[in-house]
């Protein structure tokens, strides 16, 4: 881009009109491996154990103690780079990295900082645009790399008594640090990577991915430039425990960034925090901003070398050995196929598809009412989406507390479908499941008379009584304005309560009008 | 009895001539006699008689567990030792009770070994003299042997004082001391950079360093991860080889030992060299190499070409970079390592918290030798980010070049090389301090450190005394993991040379070791 056309265009756009600043955001994430023991030591992992519970002598650093690699998380951190589309490295390394801190016992990380288990990967995510479920962009980013390292302990600082306590059961947990490139650009894009990064993590059982117990946690490097410019400088933000800070976070981030550089100031390369309660981020008291780690090869782990069905060697002991062909096999199904199978089996919308996976417990919710009902699915989604989730997320709630159980949906849905009840009608009775009571809806319509109103003498006789109120609508329909006849509809139902049978009234409404 | 082998020791206990009890305390009698040494740091008695009484009850059953059931060792401070303290000889981990054993302690143990005590050492194993111990220097137990006593008093007339005493070498000096002195029959060193091979040679035991992997790690307090290796003191070749069937093999607790399953072995009592080649690297006539040591290596090299060996010379191109290179892994190493020692899980802490930073400076300050700061020092110095490629990786390019000089030479036919393992006999004390720590480290491991650099088997075996009536070494490297071919040679050699033990230099009057040189001077 020629610089001098800058200004021109500028020009002709309108003086008020710039070009835009542009957020640029990428993402380091450490998911706790899902695993029963640490990454190099068997003391158990589980989170919210009394503290130091869980220490080995190594994990306490104890002088003369070794690390020895736990199988499971060398094949989480395969399974979670294939999924990721990463290369496996056959051959990786680990190594030390140094600096003090009272939860880091070792005076030093183990982790793999020149060769990787993972690298070059890419995720593929969807994120909505609008203010509209339906309107979706699908959207790539780049995997720089999967790596393995030691979880630290955790301190705690009583501020009181100035005394700083440390708890080391989290001390060498195994953690896998994804690494994505800065392709990002706002905060709700990077919201929807990492929802996607966690169904994929969950999918693959190598990590429960809950930002709230700390097993995934997302630091995020921003900074903001103008298309075609090179890269601002950029801050890291750290201490976001949640995908809807993490988008707040970024947003403001960018935000901030821009109103510095608008005033004519320089943003500064800084770690901040999120603090959620101001919803802004601060500067952290930065020591490590500057800190050498004097990297190391780790001495006591030999190079990890894995193997694939080419290279396996004759013998092996597959105790001994992993294979990526065997791991890539037994791959479990990702998000975005299953995402694909619920589209094709049950004939639903791909945004629907995106709504069902991504919400925890719905795709279960669903299938379980699909079982239990000849009930169109496509239909049942559409309860599932505008009725249920609609009211759960009001009432801030998660599928698994839905007052509204899978069993009482599907025989609500059943009775509408058969006809027993009318669409209004059963609007009453889900609004009255979703207080929560012990009743099933059959119960309900019987309790509030919220059956299909059939009885031909009776409907006639309301009919008749609204037409008779409303001689002037009459009149206009008889003048072949036949919409105002769904006026005179909805008067019916409002007097029925919504119960009576629209095609039965419909039917006497037309006699009655038009005869 | 204490004079014998440790095979002739388990030989006697298996014949019932000794109960394991009686022999404990015999050993255990004759530390306390011997303890102006200062060759261990904790003696554990009650724990050895314990486990003596253990072994007899074994032996009065019939069912002794192996050739070191009942046998009298010493074991290194830097290894973990279940309950019993472990310091490193440094204010650091005074006091520090490890609630887990080495794999090579356990593995002695397992085998009914009775355990005396933990032996002195370099504060961190970071000397080459066993003088930097915050228990103070272990003497040479050659100090007052009968040949150290006429050929120095025969030389100078003149009176001399307590101090004269020559030193073990080191770091493992306590564990050569121990042998040597006839304390206990097998004592476990670490070897670093020679730090077991060094006072063996001193103190005219055999020293082995296996091949790196061959032995566990676990729960060796290290120095330098990817070069320290078990080392093991005994007073033949024979025991090195017994003691190395025991303890060698893969640990799950180590990751770098090796996989395959060792085959203990013992050595043949008839020994042919007549199809054996054997290198003399040209490289090992090192500047300060002794008249006499050079003399004793060219003789030995004679001796095995008159057996029928082939001798050839060879050449090690890059060992004169070896000190210097090792100079960088090591302390790089040792600033990683000792990272840990930050006064909060374990060890020395400081009065002085007013921060976390505070504390830690105060703590490592107070508990760390001026040695063992400088190392972290400079090592922190190479590690730097800025430093790294000009000299850590510089010095792993290097190591490799050394690695490969062995690989060329041993890959032209030569089965194991004969170097010395020192420059000279062992220096007094009061000489040997003259200069700092890190030049005689540097000056001391110049023929022992290579092995390490390239992970190698070697041993030292004592060959003859100097004309101060001190011991002289001499030392094989063999290929890795050929410690079967390496011994064999050892042992054929220590045949040829018979050399003769330790006599301690007694008063004839009352039979006390004389320990005053003045006196023993007058008295001769």
């Amino acid at each position: 881009m020629k610089i001098g056309n800058l200004p021109q265009k500028a020009g002709l756009l309108g003086a008020m009109r710039v070009v835009r600043w542009v957020g640029v955001v990428g993402l380091e994430i450490h998911a706790q491996i899902n695993s029963e023991s640490k990454l190099f030591s068997s003391s158990r992992v589980q989170f919210a154990a009394p503290p130091n519970s869980t220490v080995s002598f190594f994990d306490a650093s104890l002088p003369g103690t070794l690390p020895v690699i736990n199988r499971r998380c060398i094949e989480a951190a395969v399974m979670t780079g294939l999924a990721l589309n990463c290369s496996i490295n056959k051959k990786s390394l680990f190594d030390r990295k140094h600096y003090f801190y009272a939860d880091l016992p070792a005076g030093y990380q183990i982790t793999q900082q020149r060769l990787p288990v993972a690298v070059n990967g890419t995720l593929t995510y969807r994120h909505q645009v609008g203010a509209k479920w339906n309107q979706m962009l699908t959207k790539c980013v780049r995997i720089k790399q999967v790596q393995l390292e030691q979880d630290s302990g955790k301190s705690l600082h009583d501020e009181i008594r100035r005394q700083t306590l440390v708890d080391l059961n989290r001390a060498g947990v195994g953690l896998m640090e994804i690494v994505m490139e800065p392709d990002m650009s706002c905060g709700e894009e990077a919201a929807a990577a990492v929802r996607e990064l966690q169904l994929i993590l969950q999918a693959l059982g190598t990590c429960n991915a809950n930002m709230s117990e700390g097993q995934m946690r997302v630091d995020a490097n921003i900074s903001v430039h103008r298309p075609g410019e090179p890269y601002g400088v950029r801050t890291e933000v750290k201490n976001i425990n949640s995908a809807r800070f993490l988008a707040k976070a970024i947003d403001y981030e960018i935000q901030r960034q821009v109103d510095v550089l608008e005033n004519g100031g320089t943003n500064l390369n800084e770690t901040r925090a999120f603090d959620y309660k101001l919803g802004a981020t601060i500067p952290m008291r930065d020591k490590e901003g500057k800190q050498d780690y004097r990297f190391m090869p780790e001495p006591n782990l030999p190079p990890l070398v894995l193997y694939d069905s080419n290279s396996l060697p004759a013998n092996a002991d597959p105790d001994q050995i992993i294979n990526i062909d065997l791991i890539r096999k037994n791959q479990p199904e990702l998000p975005s196929v299953i995402r694909e199978r619920l589209v094709e089996q049950y004939g639903i919308l791909p945004e629907q598809s995106f709504i069902l996976v991504n919400e925890e417990g719905l795709q279960e919710y669903f299938q379980t009412v699909v079982r239990m009902t000849n009930v169109d699915p496509k239909k049942i989604i559409g309860w599932l989406i505008n009725d249920l989730l609609g009211h759960l997320r009001q009432q801030n709630l998660t599928i698994k507390q839905s007052p509204v159980s899978p069993v009482a949906l599907a025989e609500l849905l059943t009775l509408l479908d058969n006809g027993s009840i009318s669409s209004s009608a059963a609007k009453q009775v889900f609004q009255e499941l979703c207080k929560g009571g012990e009743k099933t809806p059959a119960e309900i319509i019987k309790e509030k008379n919220l059956g299909l109103l059939k009885d031909r003498m009776q409907l006639e006789e309301i009919c008749q009584r609204i037409l008779n109120g409303h001689q002037k609508e009459v009149a206009e329909i008889r003048q072949g304005n036949h919409k105002i006849m769904n006026k005179l509809i909805g008067l019916v139902q409002k007097a029925t309560k919504g119960r009576a049978d629209p095609v039965l009234v419909k039917s006497i409404l037309e006699e009655k009008v038009l005869s | 009895m204490l004079g014998m082998s440790l095979r002739e020791a388990a030989a006697a206990l298996r014949l019932g001539q000794i109960k394991p009890t009686e022999l404990c305390q015999k050993c255990l009698s004759f530390i306390k006699e011997t303890s102006f040494l200062n060759a261990y740091i904790t003696v554990t008695e009650d724990f050895a008689l314990k486990q003596a009484a253990e072994a007899d009850e074994r032996f009065i059953q019939g069912k002794p567990l192996g050739d070191l059931d009942g046998i009298p060792i010493a074991i290194k401070d830097n290894f973990s030792t279940a309950g019993i303290e472990t310091t490193c000889a440094s204010r650091m981990l005074k006091g520090y009770i490890a609630p887990y054993n080495a794999t090579v302690v356990q593995k002695l143990f397992d085998q009914g070994a009775v355990f005396m005590g933990k032996t002195n050492l370099d504060e961190f194993a970071m000397g080459s003299g066993s003088t930097d111990s915050i228990f103070g220097p272990v003497k040479n137990p050659w100090s007052y042997s009968r040949s150290y006593i006429d050929k120095t008093s025969l030389s100078h007339h003149a009176a001399k004082d307590d101090s004269d005493w020559v030193i073990t070498g080191g770091s493992s000096g306590g564990s050569a001391c121990a042998v040597s002195a006839g304390t206990c029959y097998l004592a476990i060193g670490s070897d670093t950079g020679g730090s077991t091979r060094n006072p063996a040679s001193h103190c005219g035991v055999v020293g082995l360093k296996p091949t790196y992997g061959l032995v566990s790690r676990h729960g060796l307090i290290p120095l330098v991860n990817s070069m320290d290796v078990p080392g093991i003191v005994t007073r033949c070749v024979d025991d090195a080889a017994t003691v190395l069937g025991v303890l060698a093999g893969h640990d799950p607790y180590d990751s770098t030992t090796i996989q395959d399953p060792f085959q203990p072995f013992s050595l043949p009592e008839k020994v042919d060299v007549r199809n054996v080649c054997i290198g003399i690297p040209k490289e090992y006539h090192a500047p300060g190499l002794s008249a006499e040591i050079l003399s004793l290596w060219s003789e030995t090299a004679d001796l095995l070409e008159n057996a029928g060996a082939k001798v050839v010379e060879v050449s090690l191109p890059h060992t004169p970079y070896s000190i210097v290179c090792y100079h960088v892994l090591c302390t790089a190493e040792v600033a990683s390592n000792m990272a840990r020692f930050d006064g909060l899980e374990y060890g020395h802490r400081s009065d002085i918290d007013d921060s976390t930073e505070a504390l830690y400076a105060a703590t490592r300050r107070e508990g760390f030798n001026e040695v063992v700061r400088g190392r972290i020092l400079s090592g922190n110095y190479f590690l730097l980010k800025r430093n790294y490629e000009k000299y850590f990786v510089k010095a792993q390019k290097v190591r490799r070049l050394i690695a490969d000089d062995f690989v060329k030479v041993f890959n032209s036919g030569v089965h194991v090389l004969l170097t010395p393992t020192t420059l000279g006999d062992a220096a007094p004390y009061l000489e040997f301090i003259q200069e700092d720590n890190r030049t005689r480290s540097a000056q001391e491991d110049v023929f022992t450190q290579c092995a390490n650099m390239a992970g190698l088997p070697a041993v030292t075996v004592p060959a003859a005394l100097s004309s101060r009536g001190l011991p002289l070494g001499l030392q094989f490297i063999g290929r890795a993991f050929c410690e079967q071919q390496l011994l064999t040679i050892a042992k054929w050699f220590e045949k040829q040379i018979d050399f003769s033990p330790l006599q301690f230099n007694r008063d004839s009057e009352n039979g006390n070791i004389v320990q005053q040189y003045s006196k023993s001077a007058s008295s001769v």
